[in-house]
């Protein structure tokens, strides 16, 4: 049985552990509802964004259309962006996304495809090293990052766009994590480029009663300056839904590892307690066994 | 046919306005359009410059730095950039900016802060402007 002074000693760096735990958890709380009004703020952008090409895409058709709207006409080399958290300490989040973007590389590869990778932030990095190390083309991290926006986004979406341009892959998808509420979230993969593929039936388009479209320069000018914009905002959204996620995964996991702690405390308060009175008992009956041979 | 038109100004981060007014002047690419009730469907890419709101006698404006006009039956989409209300806007503020923007253009080293410094050169400038008006 441990001495009094080890389980008082344990008591309290469960104690301090605790008291860790808690403050993460509330910190994680702060920013996951700042997050939350960040990426509900995206929200109105994005859908308009959304719509507008739906718009623009059902009238684009034929040769002239840019290829970052309907692909190379190939789907040999896949660009998967895997987007994860910079920090651990949040439950499965990072696991989860890496399990998704890991089953959809070796299912890529199983097809033969050709497989590149950006990761961005540092943690699907470290999942994905290990593996995949030759395939991983580039990682960003955001750990300097104090606030995701639209410049950090684009700068991620310029990357991509940038890469396309050159033929460096003929598919991108974005494995990130779905928002779904603060208790789950969800690892999800989105189709990037070609736009097309990620826009077909997923809008509601508005109806135009026959109408047609007045386009001022011409279609393709604006489709080529708003499709940039567009994969920008899908990255931004998805980044914005991560941090809500990876906040709410923090809140869930600190959550339970404070009251893990509360109950590792009980039980070792229950065997303190229990170890004295032994204690003071077996003195008791020193002292009297001693009194009665006296 | 509604008399009013709804109006939507949204950025990345968040919705600027959204609401029914009466007309909306917009700086095209290739001009300057006003948006009344009704307009035919119609889409085309914005300068940077300020876009007037006409909403009951009153008049607004706000900067907005790049972007889409969207006109569909339902009424106006501004895809911006970026929208700055021209009320908050120090023009002394924004002239020291611009010096610190064409300082940093002539010290740029490469072409990625060339390109940046560039942009925030031609922001100021057309803000400048903007408020000029």
């Amino acid at each position: 049985m441990a001495s009094l002074k080890e389980l008082k000693n344990r008591i309290n760096s469960v104690n301090s552990t605790k008291k860790i735990t808690k403050a993460m958890q509330m910190v994680a709380a702060a920013k996951l509802r700042k997050a939350q009004e960040a990426a509900e703020a995206a929200r109105p952008y994005a859908e308009r964004m959304s719509a507008v090409m739906a718009n623009l895409s059902s009238s684009m058709d034929g040769p002239s259309a840019p290829r970052l709207l309907v692909g190379t006409g190939k789907d040999d080399t896949y660009l998967l962006v895997v987007a994860t958290a910079d920090r651990g300490l949040c439950g499965g989040f990072n696991t989860n996304i890496s399990r998704l973007a890991r089953e959809r590389i070796s299912a890529l590869i199983s097809q033969g495809k050709d497989v590149k990778i950006l990761t961005v932030g540092a943690k699907g990095y470290d999942a994905l090293k290990r593996l995949y190390k030759d395939k991983i083309i580039d990682s960003i991290e955001l750990r300097n990052v104090k606030k995701i926006d639209g410049a950090v986004a684009g700068m991620i979406g310029d990357k991509v766009t940038a890469l396309f341009e050159d033929g460096g892959f003929d598919v991108c998808e974005v494995i990130s994590s779905e928002f779904v509420s603060v208790m789950s979230q969800k690892p999800r993969s989105q189709t990037l480029i070609p736009a097309r593929d990620a826009i077909d039936g997923s809008v509601e388009r508005p109806d135009l009663a026959g109408a047609i479209y007045e386009y001022e320069p011409d279609e393709e000018e604006i489709l080529a300056a708003l499709l940039p914009r567009y994969i920008n905002t899908v990255i931004l959204s998805a980044l914005l839904e991560n941090v809500a996620g990876e906040m709410g995964a923090k809140m869930a996991a600190m959550d339970a590892a404070t009251r893990n702690a509360g109950e590792l405390i009980d039980k070792l308060n229950l065997e303190y307690n229990r170890t004295r009175q032994a204690k003071i008992t077996k003195e008791l009956i020193e002292i009297i066994s001693g009194a009665e041979a006296v | 046919m509604a008399d009013k038109l709804h109006f939507d100004l949204v950025s990345p981060e968040k919705r600027v306005f959204e609401g029914d007014v009466d007309q909306v002047v917009v700086p095209g690419v290739e001009g300057e359009f006003g948006v009344l009730a009704g307009h035919a469907p119609f889409m085309s890419t914005v300068r940077s410059g300020a876009i007037t709101i006409h909403a009951g006698g009153e008049v607004t404006r706000t900067f907005i730095r790049g972007g889409f006009a969207e006109v569909t039956s339902e009424g106006l989409t501004i895809l911006a950039e970026e929208a700055i209300d021209l009320a908050d806007v120090d023009a002394a503020e924004v002239n020291k900016q611009l010096t610190e923007a064409r300082e940093d253009l002539g010290q740029a080293r490469d072409e990625d802060e060339t390109r940046e410094a560039q942009g925030r050169v031609e922001k100021f400038e057309a803000l400048l402007q903007a408020i000029a008006h």
